[in-house]
């Protein structure tokens, strides 16, 4: 069915662990398996040894009348308590460390649609599945420089303008990582890779007829590749699209962006783009919030929801509908720039 | 009204004698057959999903593979495990335990059968309404129904939720049935420590049922409004929030996993202290851990959504709290084991049932421990390791539980007697069958299988292969299983007042009981595994 089956990934009992995240729960799960075995060795075998020595030996056996014994039940209510606390505090450190996203990680965007996988890469350069030679199905492979922090910036989209976007979830098994992609939202992710060689993806929220083939590549490659691929030097043909900065700064004029937001901190009638991103924003109702991508989008789309301080209401027009997922992050790219 | 003596079978002739009984041991009955049936459907999805895995490569079309899976996970979870062992086990035998004549609103009881009835025929016929107003049809979001993708459904998905919400009905009016009987109709003497284990998980499990079964209705209303009002409620398009749909279903369907759950523990409280003629250790802490994990359940359905995009903080909150509800279950465990200690075992089959039982739920309650730690449930969500983790916790704890229950009592509940012989070889085949389908699926996680697919890299095909012909197994134990009931009804040998020796009320009475379960109301002196 597809072209390419990484070779490690579904014959070993764990896929090989590719990403710094992947080597720490490696180490977790080895103690949790061998605290497991040993728990259910003391259990069953605690069990079987009880069968073995009081078995029925005639119908009139006598019992003894055993109620209660708080010393022992406070022994195994406790440390049961103590393991799975460990197993939590460990866990949780893994997981901020997860979620620790690094400032100066490399950015890419990832669609989720029904059913294939898109990248996008700051540059310009959009990766989609493709035909082989055979006329075998490709699917898409994001390309990422091995030791070094990504991003990855995701949401689901659309296929046709009737379509319904739904849930997906990016898996990456040698990374042992996974985030939901949901429609209407930007989810983040992380990953330092630490092993070169391709890596499968696989969708993994239920998403329909193509859920199952739903798969993409992850290929790390050495730093000096890729910026090889990057330059479009390595026969990859990529490197000459327009970049997202541009696009965004296309989308700016495009959307008429440019009568309210100045680019140079002076007021208009809306607030300027200058320093924007990343800032806190203070809203009339008391709250505040950063500018992320996620408020970003809000204020595009749906902008009446949240009014920043000393600005009107029901001045700028809802673009929900018209600017795609995919301007906004060029938008937002563009905004970067702004300082 | 017949006298006292004769047998509740014999208190009224014919087929609307009974759809309209108000005997709780009849409407239990009732519910067996019916839930049985539901069994049946959600088997042949089970076993239709098994094969479509057997090999790499399609055998059914995407579509179709993904509505077996749908309508085997809403069959086995609403129409079978939760109303399994409360409807059928907990109301023919919850009464009886604590010396009762019925339950406290015996009409109330009848209709909660007739709201499952209805839920079923509702949801049975979603099956023809298909995706473009056609007539073959049927909804394939998982059981879960997750927004927005069940919305795309219509009307399919409207007429699913509205299912089970009747059938959600049947839950709450059992639980405030049950709560009321506990409180109000314990015979003389009968205090609330001295009730019977099972009586203790029936009385917690209704209450779960009165608490939490309301949200989900309200759930899936809110569903079906969106659905049909185009009130954005779910749907990101009219401004909703699909992860609240997320936080709504779990807010019921966890607690719904100790719906499903408890009741199976209280069964193996009464089976292996009879067959252990012993009483059991630690009937306190047995008591109150069925009520802690009770109100714990309902602090910890976060732990689904890990990687939904809720945020670290709730993440962190929701592991911790998970890892709370492992204690009591774990306090369960050691107790029992303990209960054997210095027993008179008898490896009778409702004991090896409970056995299997202990051996499954062990590896399932461990398995558990993974998935609420944060690290590892990242790689393991969504895949075959979370398949088989519950069904390790679900089919092999539950059960193994109704299997013990169901041979157990069953000379109490038909008055005949089964063959032994049958019994312990249907447990031979589905303990190892069980153990050859799920276990190969833990691995299949590790390796990274998504659950849910139609079909997979070749790479999985060897331990998908044993997971298949582990299905079969499992069928054949069940057909066995069955075979040895209606041989016992047709055929069985008349079963004595007290074939196992035990020391709870329903064995005090004669098998089957009569129409008002005892000829005179018994009066207690003493608790309920009085083995001295």
């Amino acid at each position: 069915m597809f072209w390419f089956v990484p070779s490690a990934q579904a014959n070993t009992f764990m896929p090989p662990a590719a990403s710094e995240v992947a080597q720490q729960v490696s180490y977790l799960y080895g103690f949790m398996l061998i605290v497991s075995v040993i728990s259910f060795v003391i259990l069953i075998g605690g069990m079987l040894y009880f069968l073995h020595k009081y078995k029925r030996k005639t119908a009139n056996d006598k019992t003894p009348y055993i109620s209660h014994n708080h010393t022992l039940e406070f022994i195994w209510s406790f440390i049961p308590f103590v393991i799975f606390l460990v197993c939590f505090a460990w866990g949780a450190y893994i997981y901020l460390e997860m979620r620790d996203f690094k400032e100066n990680a490399l950015e890419v965007h990832v669609y989720g649609k029904k059913w294939v996988w898109e990248f996008e890469y700051k540059d310009g350069r959009r990766i989609t599945p493709t035909v082989g030679d055979q006329g075998q199905q490709v699917p898409s492979t994001m390309v990422v420089p091995i030791d070094t922090p990504i991003k990855l910036l995701m949401t689901s989209i659309k296929v046709t303008p009737e379509d319904k976007a739904v849930l997906h979830s990016f898996y990456v098994p040698a990374f042992r990582i996974k985030q939901d992609l949901v429609p209407g939202r930007f989810s983040a992710l992380g990953f330092t890779a630490t092993k070169l060689g391709t890596f499968q993806v696989f969708c993994t929220e239920f998403c329909g007829t193509g859920h199952s083939t739903m798969m993409a590549l992850i290929k790390v490659v050495s730093k000096e590749d890729f910026d090889k691929w990057v330059l479009g030097d390595d026969s990859s043909g990529g490197g000459k699209e327009v970049t997202l900065v541009d696009k965004g700064k296309q989308a700016y004029a495009k959307w008429a962006c440019i009568g309210c937001h100045t680019l140079d901190g002076k007021a208009g009638t809306g607030p300027t783009w200058k320093g924007l991103y990343g800032a806190t924003r203070n809203f009339n109702d008391g709250t505040s919030a950063t500018a992320d991508e996620n408020y970003i989008r809000e204020s595009i789309w749906e902008p009446n929801k949240r009014i920043s301080k000393g600005y009107e209401p029901n001045k700028m027009p809802a673009f929900k509908g018209m600017v795609s997922e995919e301007e906004i992050m060029a938008i937002i790219e563009f905004m970067k720039t702004v300082k | 009204m017949a006298g006292s003596g004769t047998s509740y079978l014999q208190h009224g002739k014919g087929l609307w004698s009974w759809l309209t009984s108000l005997d709780h041991k009849r409407i239990g009955l009732l519910y067996f057959f019916s839930v049985s049936f539901f069994f049946l459907l959600g088997g042949i999805f089970a076993l239709l999903i098994r094969l479509e895995l057997f090999k790499s490569g399609a055998l059914f079309p995407p579509d179709l593979y993904n509505k077996f899976m749908t309508y085997h996970g809403a069959m086995m979870v609403f129409f079978v495990i939760i109303p399994g062992i409360p409807a059928i086990l907990g109301n023919f035998f919850l009464p009886l335990q604590i010396g009762a004549k019925d339950v406290a609103f015996p009409r109330v009881n009848l209709m909660s059968w007739y709201c499952l009835m209805g839920g079923f025929f509702l949801a049975a016929s979603t099956l023809l309404m298909g995706r473009n107003g056609g007539w073959i049809g049927g909804v394939d979001g998982g059981w879960t129904f997750y927004t927005p993708y069940s919305i795309s459904f219509k009307p399919a998905t409207v007429v699913m939720a509205l299912a089970v919400f009747v059938a959600g009905f049947s839950s709450i009016l059992t639980g405030v049935n049950f709560v009321a009987t506990v409180h109000r109709l314990r015979a003389p003497g009968m205090t609330m420590n001295r009730i019977p284990l099972f009586v203790w998980a029936i009385y917690s499990t209704a209450i779960l049922q009165v608490l939490a079964t309301p949200i989900l209705g309200i759930t899936v209303l809110l569903l079906a409004m969106e659905n049909i009002f185009n009130i954005g409620i779910f749907d990101p398009e009219l401004g909703g929030d699909p992860v609240l749909f997320q936080h709504f279903f779990w807010f019921y369907s966890h607690p719904a996993v100790y719906i499903m759950v408890l009741p199976a523990m209280g069964i193996i409280s009464e089976v292996i202290t009879a067959f252990s003629k012993k009483t059991i250790f630690g009937y306190t802490a047995i008591a109150y851990s069925s009520v802690a994990i009770a109100a714990i359940s309902f602090l910890v359905w976060g732990h689904h959504m890990f990687t939904s995009g809720q945020s670290e903080v709730i993440g962190i909150t929701f592991s911790v709290l998970t890892m709370l509800v492992g204690v009591p279950t774990a306090i369960k465990l050691f107790n029992w084991i303990a209960t054997l200690y210095g027993g008179s075992i008898q490896f009778a089959s409702p004991m090896l049932y409970v056995l299997g039982f202990m051996f499954i739920f062990t590896i399932g309650g461990i398995t558990g421990i993974y998935l609420a730690t944060l690290a590892t449930d990242i790689h393991f969500h969504d895949t075959y390791f979370v398949v088989a983790h519950f069904h390790y916790v679900m089919v092999g704890g539950t059960l193994m539980a109704i299997m013990a229950g169901a041979y157990y009592w069953l000379p109490k509940m038909i008055g005949k007697m089964y063959k032994e012989s049958l019994a312990r070889l249907s447990f031979v085949f589905i303990f190892i069958g069980f153990n050859v389908t799920f276990f190969p699926q833990f691995v299949l996680g590790n390796m990274g299988m998504p659950r849910r697919y139609h079909d997979y890299l070749p790479g999985y095909e060897s331990l998908n292969k044993i997971s298949t012909s582990g299905s079969w197994l499992i069928a054949i134990g069940f057909i066995i299983a069955a075979y040895s009931i209606i041989q016992a009804i047709l055929y069985g040998p008349k079963a004595p007042m007290n074939p196992w020796g035990a020391k709870t009320l329903e064995w005090t009475t004669q098998s089957p009981p009569p129409h008002e379960n005892f000829e005179t109301t018994p009066t207690v002196t003493a608790g309920p595994y009085e083995y001295r």
